[in-house]
């Protein structure tokens, strides 16, 4: 694998474990247990909807309406894997591990370097480092509690889409990914007001509407 | 927060992540399809950049994080290195928050 690849995935997840240790922060401020937040990011390992479920938890939501909110977040994770299916494995056993990995970042770096074994190794390489990042953040964030900063005071928030769009600008050359590309932007922006979290994303496949013929 | 929720969540998070990616093999796919899960995977990444990009909690995120992401664009646009672009991206919202715009 390039070095060029462990560098650029080391930056990523530098970023993932921040908000880890967010969510330890987090966690530990809502009375959650240490080993109860560890569970979480061990067998979730999906930052945005342990968040979600987290807080409305704490702020006295029912636990069921939390996880099915959580599991809408987490929904584009079933197109996802469609998509990255040949990148990841091709036997079962890989394939099970694989799909614990599978996050939105992963997904992202791994396309980004095409379909072949560069991309398979970028997949791994990135699945193992961001779980690793991930649940250290936890616990740090967990043991340092409130001593922990607001990652958007460090920009955190703003490192992730730009993170992301870099390793989709070379897809996005394509005119027809750019359509629907485009096209997703739009609808999924305009669904955000109107719709729970995690189905403004979803909705975004409507641009697939865009898509027309063949590729330019 | 309970185990019993911690444990529907991870499963049932396990259980979409595992779907899509033992579903493909399933049947051949055709190239139209094939190019499809392509665009359509495009299509989410995106569509989560922009809305990540631009909202939180279902309104405006605010200035400096869209204009973060657009520096970073900018420089992702002009082939700056994958971590300066992320780092350019952060500082650029962690400075214009510590100007006083949220």
């Amino acid at each position: 694998m390039k070095s060029d690849d462990f560098r650029d995935a080391l930056a990523l997840a530098a970023a993932i474990g921040i908000v880890g240790a967010s969510f330890g922060a987090l966690a530990a401020a809502a009375d959650v247990p240490l080993e109860m937040a560890m569970a979480m990011s061990l067998l979730v390992f999906a930052g945005a909807s342990q968040f979600l479920v987290v807080a409305v938890v704490a702020a006295g939501g029912s636990p069921v309406a939390a996880v099915v909110a959580g599991l809408l977040l987490n929904a584009r994770h079933l197109p996802f894997g469609l998509a990255v299916s040949g990148i990841v494995a091709d036997r079962w056993p890989a394939r099970l591990l694989g799909a614990h990995f599978l996050v939105d970042e992963s997904v992202a770096f791994a396309r980004a370097r095409g379909t072949g074994h560069r991309a398979r190794a970028a997949y791994w390489l990135c699945g193992v480092l961001f779980f690793v990042f991930w649940n250290v953040g936890t616990v740090v964030g967990m043991l340092a509690g409130a001593a922990v900063p607001d990652p958007n005071a460090f920009g955190v928030d703003a490192a992730f889409p730009a993170g992301l769009l870099a390793l989709l600008l070379p897809s996005l050359q394509a005119t027809d990914a750019r359509r629907v590309g485009l096209a997703a932007a739009v609808v999924a922006l305009l669904a955000t007001p109107l719709l729970p979290p995690g189905l403004p994303v979803l909705v975004g496949l409507a641009g697939l509407l865009a898509a027309g013929r063949g590729s330019t | 927060m309970n185990w019993p929720a911690v444990a529907a969540l991870a499963a049932g998070t396990y259980l979409l992540r595992i779907t899509g990616l033992v579903l493909r093999d399933r049947a051949t796919v055709p190239a139209r399809v094939e190019r499809y899960l392509d665009l359509g995977a495009t299509a989410l990444l995106v569509a989560l950049v922009a809305t990540s990009a631009l909202t939180a909690d279902g309104g405006f995120a605010g200035w400096a994080r869209p204009a973060g992401v657009a520096v970073g664009a900018l420089a992702a646009w002009r082939k700056v290195p994958f971590v300066l672009v992320v780092v350019l991206a952060a500082a650029t919202s962690a400075g214009l928050r510590l100007a006083g715009i949220p």
